[in-house]
């Protein structure tokens, strides 16, 4: 237990003096704040609430980026191999990569919180417990998968490469960059598949809807289940030297990251649930900015909306 | 001799098909400094990770501090201290954090102020990890192998890649280390280093221990004698250099001739006598007293540096 609270207070210190970590944890979500709520929400308080659950989200989803890259850049210089050699267990390691980084984010997505209120009058943020729930299950569960990276990957090259293919269908794809509900039907039937559909929808129908955490089980009880799994997956694959390479069947096995997704995207895409709920969710967004400004139209069809790509995510 | 406190029996550490180690057998005795002393690649890394439970053994029988490292390495941890060859520290944390936090690991933890003294790192306190100099980060290793008051160090090439002044620093450092009785097992490829810190050295080569004892004692089994190199303008028939007085060993080594002799005044005197009479002359002649060197060179053949 003490090993893993002060590794957990040694990776937040060192994460504070990283001027990396300031940038892509502090600088970029408030940019993605101020553009999506005030932009494209049209700093009205409904638009805003309907995208301050993509903006939490893709500041949680990030912990991902950040975390593989450390690990990697231990592994590589041979921090982890002096830790190995003292009494530090593998367990200890992981946990408190997951644990610093839910602390880490913790503080952006409070202040977020509390400018959205002051700044854009978002008013349904009553169920702020669930909104802390789930920014917790959600650090965790994507801070376990860049634990699960750091192990597959060998080199910073390979592990860059396997965020960026990881990063990029998470978040055009899961309603966390364009809405959902914006998104053409197969693209839509695809993010189905991915954990981030689930963490963004939760998070625009506990803020929107003031839905209770109860209420979002089927997302909660899959993203815990992902967190578990991947986090023992991790454990199953750490490696503490640089020398001992991952062999190529093992990185197969970041494949069974992917099957709690791969099930619950066919139950969901017979139920059509989710779509629903978020295309509701959309529609109520746009009939909102509709009776705010007449004049100002915005329709589903591609090609005339305002399109949000134009601002790119890292 | 006193109580061994690590003993290695017939050690065998395989990578793939690459035998690193094949069959070491040795012990370290408390309060001694033992040295593997071997080039590059001979299998003392590896001997080290598996004696400190870092790497797990292919055949052999392994105790450390009364317990088998792959077995008992959690316990084991508590009880060793190591500076490992390629290893750091984030560059953003600072010397007494880092000192800080690897004693926080441990039951039992030394005094860190004192640490920080004794290791000269009083002034670097607050500096970071990337501040510091090359001997200044390796001092800070060994502070941080002696956080939890080991009974057992390793010091895996603790001068490796230093320069001079740098190294004896260390020695120092390792030196007051000895008075104080610590139990250390160390490895290098410097001879030097091997002969003024090790009560007793094993000589590793090829994965095999080639010769074991007290430096003093190796350099006898070398012959006791004393080494000659001689560099001549013509070169000299095999074996007629054997002949001269008091010449125990002749050899061609790298363009030279060495030649071992038991009385070198006498030897010298009637190997330029020998090739006045030849007609042959002398390029240039070096005296050097028998060192691990020789040991390593008679054994292998090949000289020990990298």
């Amino acid at each position: 237990m003490s090993n893993f609270a002060s590794l957990t207070h040694m990776r937040i210190r060192l994460a504070l003096r990283n001027k990396m970590f300031f940038f892509f944890s502090i600088v970029m979500p408030f940019i993605f704040f101020f553009g999506y709520l005030g932009f494209f929400g049209k700093s009205v308080p409904a638009g805003a609430a309907y995208f301050l659950g993509p903006v939490l989200a893709l500041n949680v989803m990030g912990s991902f980026w950040g975390l593989s890259a450390t690990i990697v850049m231990f592994r590589e210089q041979g921090i982890l191999r002096r830790l190995h050699v003292s009494p530090v267990r593998a367990s200890d390691l992981l946990a408190s990569s997951v644990v610093a980084n839910f602390a880490l984010t913790l503080p952006t997505v409070t202040l977020e919180l509390l400018l959205a209120r002051l700044i854009f009058h978002v008013h349904t943020l009553d169920n702020l417990f669930g909104i802390l729930v789930l920014v917790a299950i959600g650090t965790m569960s994507f801070a376990s998968l860049g634990l699960v990276i750091a192990s597959v990957t060998n080199t910073m090259q390979e592990t860059q490469v396997l965020n960026q293919l990881i990063w990029l269908p998470l978040i055009f794809l899961s309603g966390a960059t364009f809405p959902l509900g914006y998104l053409p039907r197969v693209v839509q039937r695809v993010g189905l598949f991915l954990p981030a559909t689930y963490l963004v929808n939760a998070f625009q129908q506990v803020i929107v809807n003031s839905a209770s955490v109860l209420s979002r089980y089927t997302e909660i009880a899959s993203l815990v289940f992902w967190a578990i799994l991947t986090f023992f997956l991790s454990m199953q694959l750490f490696r503490w030297e640089p020398e001992t390479k991952i062999p190529r069947r093992a990185k197969l096995l970041v494949l069974a990251t992917a099957i709690p997704f791969v099930l619950l995207g066919i139950w969901e895409n017979r139920t059509d649930r989710i779509l629903r709920e978020s295309q509701t969710a959309f529609a109520a967004f746009e009939s909102a900015l509709d009776s705010l400004r007449p004049a100002v139209r915005m329709t589903i069809q591609p090609g005339n909306a305002v399109n949000p790509a134009s601002k790119s995510p890292p | 001799m006193g109580n061994a406190i690590l003993q290695v029996e017939s050690l065998v550490k395989r990578y793939g098909d690459v035998e690193a180690v094949r069959g070491v057998s040795f012990s370290v005795e408390e309060g001694e400094v033992f040295g593997l002393l071997g080039p590059n690649g001979a299998g003392k890394t590896s001997t080290v990770e598996v004696l400190e439970g870092l790497r797990t053994r292919d055949s052999g029988r392994v105790s450390v501090c009364g317990l088998d490292p792959q077995r008992d390495s959690q316990a084991l941890k508590h009880e060793i201290g190591a500076a490992l060859q390629s290893t750091a520290l984030p560059d953003k944390l600072r010397v007494m954090e880092a000192l800080r936090l690897f004693a926080s690991f441990y039951r039992r933890r030394r005094n860190l102020e004192e640490l920080l003294e004794r290791f000269g790192l009083k002034e670097k306190r607050h500096a970071f990890y990337s501040q510091l100099s090359g001997g200044q980060k390796q001092r800070l290793a060994l502070a941080m192998a002696l956080v939890n008051d080991p009974k057992l160090l390793f010091f895996d090439e603790p001068t490796a890649g230093l320069d001079p002044q740098v190294r004896r620093e260390i020695y120092d450092i390792i030196e007051e280390l000895k008075r104080d009785k610590k139990t250390i097992l160390m490895t290098t490829h410097y001879i030097e280093e091997a002969e003024r810190l090790c009560d007793r050295v094993a000589i590793i080569d090829h994965g095999n221990l080639i010769a074991l004892g007290t430096p003093r004692e190796l350099k006898t089994r070398s012959g006791g004698t004393t080494r000659i190199e001689v560099r001549l303008s013509k070169t000299e028939p095999n074996g007629t250099l054997r002949n001269l007085e008091g010449v125990v060993d002749a050899r061609e080594l790298d363009g030279m001739y060495v030649l071992h002799s038991a009385r070198p005044p006498q030897t010298i005197v009637s190997l330029v006598k020998h090739l006045e009479a030849e007609g042959n002359e002398l390029v240039s002649l070096e005296i050097a007293t028998p060192s691990l060197e020789d040991v390593f060179i008679e054994m292998t053949g090949r000289r020990l540096r990298d």
